[in-house]
C-alpha cells in the first residue's frame, strides 16, 4: 500500500506530510527551524501572519481528536488562512459517500489543503496520490492514520527535546506504555533516528510491543526501572484502551504499577531528565498526578510548540515544499 | 568591484546629525541588522532590534518560504516609538514594506523613518529613504551583495 512515496516532489522538496518515515533528515531540520520562527508570534499583539491569505485549509477529521483538530485550526488561522471544520462521522460518509468522492467534491470547492485525521491506516496517502493525479498544488498533511503516523505529533516532539535539550546526540530517550497501537511512538522512533539520537527505548509489557521495533534501531525493555535509567527523556504514552482488541492487558491498575511513571521511578532517570506525554493523559495510569504537574513536565508546552510546528508544516507544504 | 560599507556608514550617519533622544534604531535582516548595530553605536541611540522579513514576503505564492533560522527580535515597546529603519540596500522597496508589516505587528509606532546605505534605484512601490548615504544606480542585472569578512563590512557588484 505504501509502496510509492507521494508526499515529496521530484527534487526531493515537501509537498504533503504523511509519514516521518523515510523523510530526509534536512526536511526535518528545516521544519523544526521554520517553527521556531514561528513559537514568536504566538508572543505579538497581532498573532498572525499573513502567508496563508486567501488559502482554503479543510479540516477533515474522521476520528474525534479535540487537542490536535483546535491546534490545526489554530496554526491555519494564524496563517491568516480560511479554516473550514468538517464533522464527517455526521455527513457524507455515513451517507454512504466513498471518501475520494468526498474529496473530489472538496476540491470543486477550491480547497488547498486537507488535514486528515482517520481510523485507516494509509487514508491520507491514499487522498494525497488522488490530489497529485487530480489537482497537483492541493497539499495533504496527516493529523493521524490508524496505527500508522501521527507526523505533526512525531516534529514536535523533536521539538519539544531540541529546545529543552539543545542537541540529540549523546541523547537517551525512552519512549514508555503501548508501543503496539501508537503511531505517537512510531513518528517519534523514525524522527529520533533520523536527527541522530544514539540511545532510543521502548518500554512496555510483551504484548504492547510489537515486534518490529528492534528492526526500527531501538533497544526493548520489558523492566521499567531499568528501561528508563539513566536517560534525559521520558515519553510517556496514553494507554489505548478504544484501540485495544481482546485481553492485552489483565488491568489498568496493574499497568499502573509496572510501567506508570511515579517519582520512585523517575528517580531512575537523570536528573534534569524531562517528562512529555501527548496527552490526553490518563493520570493515575500512565502516569501519576504530581509528576504529571511536576517540575520536569513539559507537557504544557508540548501543546503551545505543537501550533509553531503545525504553522511551519503548513506554510511549507502551501509553498510547494520550498524553504 | 568592491566599495567600503564602513565608510558609507560613517556618511550615513552625518546625514542623519542630530536624532531625538527616543530615537530606537532597527535593522532589516541581515545586512540591515549588521549597519543598524553601527549606526546605533555612532548616533549614541538605542539598538531596539532587527526585523526578519520572512513571514510577509510578496513571493509566497510562487517561491514559497525563504529558509531563515533568525526571526524578528524587538526589545522595546513599538507603541509610540520613534523608528529608524535601516536597510543595507533599497531597490523595489518590497522588503520595506515587509518589514513595515512585521514591525506594525508589534504595535503602533509614532514615526518610522527610512536610511539606507545605497539606493540603486529600480521602485516598484512608492517608498523612498530619509536618509541615503549613495546614490548609485545600477542595471537591474547587477546584484550589490553585503559581505561581512573579518568584522569588515563591504558590498560587491556582481552579476545577477
Amino acid at each position: 500500500m505504501l509502496t510509492t512515496n507521494p508526499q515529496l516532489t521530484a527534487d526531493k522538496k515537501l509537498r504533503h506530510l504523511l509519514t516521518i518515515d523515510g523523510l530526509p533528515k534536512a526536511i526535518i531540520e528545516n521544519i523544526l527551524d521554520t517553527a521556531a520562527q514561528f513559537v514568536s508570534v504566538g508572543d505579538r499583539e497581532v498573532k498572525k501572519v499573513p502567508l496563508l491569505r486567501g488559502k482554503s485549509v479543510f479540516n477533515l477529521f474522521f476520528e474525534n481528536s479535540t487537542r490536535t483538530r483546535t491546534t490545526f485550526e489554530i496554526a491555519a488561522k494564524r496563517l491568516s488562512a480560511d479554516v473550514i471544520n468538517l464533522n464527517i462521522g455526521a455527513s457524507s460518509t455515513a451517507k454512504g459517500e466513498s471518501l475520494i468522492d468526498t474529496i473530489d467534491n472538496l476540491i470543486a470547492m477550491d480547497a488547498d489543503m486537507f488535514v486528515v485525521r482517520h481510523a485507516q491506516s494509509g487514508a491520507p496517502h491514499l487522498i494525497a496520490k488522488h490530489t497529485n493525479l487530480v489537482r497537483p498544488g492541493v497539499a495533504v498533511v496527516n493529523a493521524g492514520d490508524g496505527r500508522h503516523a501521527h507526523p505533526t505529533q512525531g516534529l514536535l516532539d523533536m521539538y519539544t527535546i531540541r529546545h529543552y535539550k539543545k542537541s540529540f546526540h549523546n541523547l537517551s530517550v525512552a519512549i514508555v506504555g503501548d508501543i503496539l497501537h501508537s503511531r505517537v511512538a512510531r513518528s517519534g522512533i523514525h524522527a529520533l533516528t533520523t536527527l541522530g539520537c544514539p540511545d532510543v527505548r521502548v518500554v512496555g509489557p510483551k504484548t504492547l510491543i510489537p515486534t518490529e521495533c528492534e528492526r526500527m534501531g531501538v533497544s526493548v525493555h520489558h523492566d521499567m526501572k531499568r528501561g528508563i535509567e539513566g536517560c534525559d527523556v521520558v515519553m510517556m504514552l496514553r494507554l489505548q484502551n478504544e484501540r485495544m482488541e481482546g485481553p492485552l492487558l489483565p488491568s489498568a491498575q496493574e499497568f499502573y504499577k509496572s510501567f506508570g511513571l511515579t517519582a520512585e521511578k523517575l528517580a531512575r532517570a537523570k536528573p534534569d531528565a524531562i517528562v512529555m506525554h501527548p496527552g490526553p493523559m490518563n493520570r493515575g495510569v500512565e502516569i501519576e498526578s504530581r509528576i504529571a504537574d511536576g517540575a520536569q513536565a513539559v507537557i504544557l508546552p508540548q501543546v503551545t510548540f505543537g501550533i509553531a510546528v503545525r504553522m511551519a508544516v503548513m506554510s511549507i507544504v502551501a509553498g510547494g515544499g520550498a524553504a | 568591484m568592491q566599495l567600503d560599507a564602513e565608510q558609507l556608514i560613517d556618511v550615513l550617519a552625518e546625514k542623519i546629525g542630530a536624532t531625538d533622544e527616543g530615537t530606537v534604531v532597527v535593522g532589516i535582516h541581515s545586512g540591515g541588522a549588521w549597519i543598524a548595530e553601527r549606526l546605533a553605536t555612532r548616533l549614541g541611540r538605542a539598538l531596539g532590534g532587527s526585523i526578519a522579513v520572512t513571514l510577509h514576503r510578496d513571493d509566497f505564492a510562487h517561491r514559497g518560504l525563504h529558509p531563515q533560522k533568525q526571526s524578528t527580535a524587538l526589545d522595546f515597546s513599538v507603541d509610540g516609538s520613534d523608528v529608524l529603519l535601516v536597510d543595507d540596500v533599497l531597490e523595489s522597496g518590497r522588503t520595506v514594506r515587509a518589514a513595515l508589516n512585521e514591525l506594525f505587528d508589534f504595535g503602533r509606532p509614532k514615526r518610522v523613518r527610512l536610511a539606507v546605505l545605497i539606493d540603486r534605484a529600480g521602485r516598484e512601490l512608492p517608498i523612498e529613504a530619509q536618509f541615503v548615504a549613495m546614490t548609485l544606480p545600477l542595471d537591474p542585472n547587477q546584484a550589490l551583495d553585503l559581505t561581512r569578512a573579518d568584522g569588515h563590512l563591504r558590498f560587491e557588484i556582481l552579476p545577477r
